[in-house]
């Protein structure tokens, strides 16, 4: 199927959708999508029985600093009963930086979102648990977008010893005593 | 039939029993010989660095010559930490973690260009230099070092020891 019969069937299934064909190099059918909306166009990719893209293998974001819309989502999409293969592409603002999560449609875009928003700050609303994943969890602004300082000077952070009282110490044995029983 | 050897004399004399093979040091010295010749490295692998450091205590290089063979999984079971390779900002709690989990005493080994200073890696992830983090007794140079320049490190490691006073 290329993107031209996919629109086709996108107009049908979502009706009012604002989507068009992208430019792709590779021949891989490519869309863009309005991010109000993304969940509908995904959601009707996932379950038409024409389509069944049940695997979301990957989602990446782009940040196009200067320019506006600043940053662009993409979501390879996996047909695995039909071998087909969709990205999916969204623009959104770099002044408010947010779409609505795809982590009730793949459960494979709750740490991947979390990945976004960690090196973004893309927001996703209605994520489940929207915490930093590999960035430390006390840390300050979103690395990879292209404003952001390559070399930052500070101290590491590192933990300090434990230090436990002789009762505390003798509670911990007794607990990890009754814990083995 | 060969000659049998004849019987050794019988010590009576108190003078001839100080032939028996006796040295003398002092327990300084002694103590640094034991800490010098057992060194057990913690296995601390961070990167590629890691990777030069298992070749050094495998079969071919052979770390076991110099007495610091047994790399342990816990850190209470350890004398040194090799630090082989970047150390991240996340990772570097669990490295002064671990640190402090190691009984005294203890000394550590700075591995690689990114351990020491960071190396290519000048970027806000990454620690720039361990010694930040934890002390530093010897740095190795080199992108990754090979084994034989971490050999050479430990050696230096065990002259340090060799020369650390007791009290």
């Amino acid at each position: 199927m290329d993107a031209t019969a996919l629109i086709g069937s996108l107009a049908e299934g979502a009706p009012g959708a604002r989507v068009e064909q992208a430019p792709s190099v590779d021949g891989q059918p490519t869309v863009f999508v309005e991010p109000a909306d993304l969940l509908a166009v995904l959601a009707f990719v996932r379950d038409a029985p024409t389509l069944r893209f049940s695997c979301l293998a990957d989602l990446a974001a782009v940040d196009f600093w200067p320019r506006e819309p600043r940053f662009e989502l993409v979501y390879h999409l996996v047909s695995i009963d039909l071998g087909q293969r969709l990205r999916v592409k969204t623009r959104l603002a770099g002044s408010d930086a947010h779409v609505a999560s795809a982590a009730s449609l793949w459960p494979a875009a709750d740490w991947l979102e979390r990945e976004v928003w960690d090196l973004f700050g893309v927001v996703f609303d209605g994520h489940p648990d929207l915490r930093r994943l590999l960035m430390p969890e006390d840390w300050e602004g979103h690395p990879l977008r292209k404003d952001y300082p390559v070399q930052i000077r500070m101290t590491p952070r590192t933990s300090e010893p434990v230090q436990v009282t002789e009762a505390e110490f003798r509670a911990n044995l007794q607990r990890d005593r009754l814990s083995r029983q | 039939m060969p000659e049998a050897h004849p019987a050794p004399p019988p010590i009576t004399d108190p003078a001839s029993s100080l032939e028996i093979p006796v040295l003398t040091t002092t327990v300084e010295k002694m103590v640094q010989w034991a800490r010098r010749s057992s060194i057990w490295p913690v296995t601390f692998g961070l990167a590629c660095c890691a990777i030069e450091m298992m070749s050094m205590s495998a079969s071919r290089y052979d770390i076991a010559r110099f007495g610091a063979e047994v790399f342990r999984g816990s850190p209470r079971q350890s004398d040194l930490m090799i630090v082989a390779g970047r150390l991240s900002r996340k990772m570097a709690p669990p490295l002064r973690r671990i640190y402090d989990q190691m009984p005294e005493p203890k000394w550590v080994i700075s591995m690689g260009a990114c351990a020491s200073i960071g190396g290519v890696f000048d970027n806000y992830a990454l620690v720039q230099g361990v010694d930040q983090v934890v002390p530093v007794d010897v740095y190795v140079p080199g992108c990754p070092p090979r084994p034989e320049s971490l050999i050479y490190g430990i050696v230096q490691l065990q002259r340090k020891i060799a020369q650390q006073k007791l009290a």
